[in-house]
């Protein structure tokens, strides 16, 4: 069940000219409006990337241009999607459900139990106060040089909106899920996720994004999040896709004056998986923690796109990329850091490291540093290599067997991002998904 | 008789190590091998253990009669080989607690004696940990990760007691340790020695010796045993150095 995918060349960006008209058409501020229409003039202009392209060089995309992807029905099996998100949900979270791109207030946590914050549909705070949204709602996530992010902000039905208040500390994790249903014919939607954190406020954020295995589908989501001064983010991404999805996401945050934001992204689904990602350290003294793990097997790519500009003096940011690739798996990790003039004392960390568990996965892994100011401290380290064959004679000269060597050293070296996740319910998950993933997991079960 | 080692050979990258070696241990025995640097001693533990960079190309191991060369190196483990390494490995990630677990659980299910459950597998630890005077914190921490070179040693140690090998080849255990480190690791050992368990310990030093006593002590030069003899052969090559017996060798051979 691949869904249909046309056989002739790509399409041309024209071919969503009846989306966007559609939703030039719909009943809205005349300034939504607007972004709308620049963003899908971008999306024109820039057409489908090619692989010709430096920022896709090793992500080919013609998978994705080459389908016809129908805008979501907007009727859908209510059991059969509580049923898929149930061991999904978080528990103790305020959670805000999503089907196809559109809310569902149905599945989602009563808006009244949500205290200090307000977290609700994008599509009704903006039809109701688009005032409140504008300065932030596709003015911090740039689609200038990015086709899918354009074509998002042209077309998107709704998302969330997270609006934390100055001072208050939101205890439950708030928790969004964009599930995506199965449908005859690939069908494409495009997830809004805007958050907004008051001064010294504090907030855990989730977003996941889960559909069903068998099912082609494009989900091209654009998340901003913006920490005001003093803020403390903590904000989590868990992409679970099903096995035949197109997952090409944009996730931008912005870090105010001494704020904290931590983000940890974890690839686990989709078959293509791309993440730009965007830390823009803008206030003085702010402090930005990027974390992901992929895990790919099959024909799966995990394309991690970083961008994190040290804007003012004394910024602090913190990367570690770590991916797992098995069978013909394979990954990108592209990490930029831009030191602008002004940011002295600036302190950038980044590390990559991958795990081959076969010979015919493939790594491109590529730092890339510009900096700008005299007096900053800047380091990175990239590694691709295979489990340590020293480590592995070690366990088994113990008694330990092969394949459960192999298992132990594996689970380790992914684990260590799994035990970074301060969501007790959300590091269950990845535990759970990690020992499930890993061959031979089941012996890493009983050790543990 | 526990293990036979007739004429091995080994190479590595080519390049032979062993150009014949002969020894029978016994169980209950302490045999001591002694050697100058690049004699052969580690690869000889690292050849009995299974490392799969050394080509064995003569000769034959018996285990108990068993062809020990045949087995994987985590089935010799679970017949009872323990290598206490001399550059014991880092390994990130994983507690010695749970590494270990697993390692004693694999040799049990072996052996046919039912596993640990982790109660009781942590009664054992506690009591084992005392023996070789290990940091009980070191439990939690991933294997040797930021252990100082002593600690590595101990917890080598503390691995073998755990496991209660048969045969235990201790390689250069007593390299980087001082004399305190290197009493509590030969008290660890010698609390382990009993007529079941026969040990191998190579050393380039007299001293470890003196704390476990060995009950043979053979020279290995240049890939072969050239003396064997008692406890008294260490004293003789600690006051002479090696060069008195490869000269002696060199005169025999051309004699």
């Amino acid at each position: 069940m691949s869904g249909t995918v046309t056989a002739e060349a790509a399409l041309t960006p024209s071919a969503y000219a009846s989306e966007l008209a559609a939703a030039l058409a719909a009943d809205q501020p005349a300034a939504l409006r607007n972004l709308r229409r620049r963003a899908g003039e971008r999306f024109a202009e820039l057409g489908f990337p090619s692989s010709r392209l430096e920022e896709w060089r090793f992500t080919n995309v013609a998978p994705v241009a080459r389908t016809r992807f129908a805008p979501a029905p907007a009727a859908y099996d209510r059991e059969q999607v509580a049923a898929a998100l149930a061991p999904l949900r978080l528990g103790d979270a305020h959670e805000l459900v999503f089907v196809d791109g559109r809310f569902a207030p149905e599945l989602s946590s009563d808006p009244a139990a949500l205290a200090g914050a307000t977290a609700g549909s994008i599509a009704v705070a903006a039809a109701a106060d688009f005032a409140a949204l504008a300065p932030h709602l596709g003015r911090h996530a740039s689609f200038v040089e990015r086709p899918f992010a354009a074509l998002s902000t042209a077309l998107f039905a709704d998302g969330a909106v997270i609006l934390v208040r100055r001072g208050a500390a939101i205890e439950r994790p708030i928790h969004v899920i964009f599930h995506t249903t199965a449908s005859s014919d690939p069908t494409a939607n495009f997830p809004r996720t805007l958050v907004v954190v008051g001064e010294t406020a504090q907030v855990t954020i989730v977003e996941t994004f889960c559909g069903p295995d068998g099912a082609r589908y494009l989900v091209a989501p654009v998340t901003e999040i913006v920490a005001g001064e003093s803020a403390s983010v903590d904000h989590y991404k868990l992409q679970r896709e099903g096995d035949q999805a197109f997952h090409l996401g944009l996730l931008h945050v912005e870090s105010g004056r001494a704020a904290n934001v931590a983000t940890q992204t974890f690839s686990l689904g989709a078959e293509i998986a791309r993440h730009d990602v965007e830390a823009a350290l803008v206030g003085d003294g702010s402090e930005t923690t990027l974390n992901g793990l992929y895990l790919v097997r099959g024909r799966q790519l995990a394309d991690f796109h970083m961008r994190v500009d040290h804007a003012a003096p004394h910024t602090t940011s913190h990367e570690l990329f770590k991916g797992v690739l098995d069978e013909r798996g394979r990954g990108v990790f592209n990490g930029r850091i831009h030191v602008h003039r002004q940011a002295q004392k600036t302190d950038a960390k980044q590390t990559s490291r991958n795990l081959l568990l076969s010979d015919q996965a493939l790594v491109n892994a590529n730092p890339q540093l510009e900096i700008f100011a005299d007096d900053v401290r800047c380091t990175h380290g990239s590694t691709v290599g295979q489990l340590d064959e020293l480590a592995v004679f070690y366990l088994r000269s113990r008694g330990i067997g092969l394949e459960a060597a192999r298992s132990l050293l594996t689970y380790a070296f992914a684990s260590d991002l799994v035990e970074r996740v301060r969501v007790p319910a959300v590091h269950a998950q990845l535990q759970e998904h990690l020992l499930a993933w890993i061959p031979q997991g089941e012996v890493v079960r009983e050790a543990i | 008789m526990l293990l036979e080692i007739q004429n091995l050979h080994a190479a590595v990258d080519g390049n032979e190590i062993l150009h014949g070696v002969d020894l029978t241990l016994n169980s209950g025995e302490v045999h001591a091998i002694m050697g100058p640097n690049g004699s052969g001693k580690s690869t000889l533990a690292q050849v009995l253990a299974g490392k799969e960079d050394y080509a064995v190309t003569a000769g034959k191991v018996l285990l108990d009669g068993q062809d020990l060369l045949a087995m994987d190196p985590e089935i010799r483990a679970r017949e009872g080989l323990f290598l206490a390494f001399q550059y014991p490995v880092e390994i990130p990630g994983v507690s010695n607690t749970y590494f270990l677990r697993a390692a004693v659980n694999a040799v049990r299910k072996h052996r046919g004696e039912p596993e640990y459950d982790a109660m009781s597998f942590l009664r054992l630890v506690r009591e084992k940990v005392k023996l070789v005077g290990l940091d009980e914190s070191l439990l939690q921490r991933p294997v040797n990760e930021g252990f100082s070179g002593g600690e590595k040693k101990r917890n080598e140690i503390f691995h073998m007691a755990v496991l209660e090998p048969r045969l235990c080849v201790l390689d250069e255990t007593d390299s980087g340790l001082d004399i305190d480190a290197l009493r509590v690791v030969a008290d660890g050992v010698n609390s382990l020695r009993s007529p079941e368990r026969t040990f191998l310990v190579i050393t380039h030093y007299q001293r470890l010796l003196n704390y476990i006593v060995p009950d043979f002590v053979h020279v290995l030069i240049d890939g072969r045993i050239v003396r064997s003899g008692d406890k008294n052969l260490a004293l003789e090559l600690e006051e002479k150095g090696y060069a008195w017996l490869e000269e002696r060798v060199a005169t025999e051979a051309s004699a």
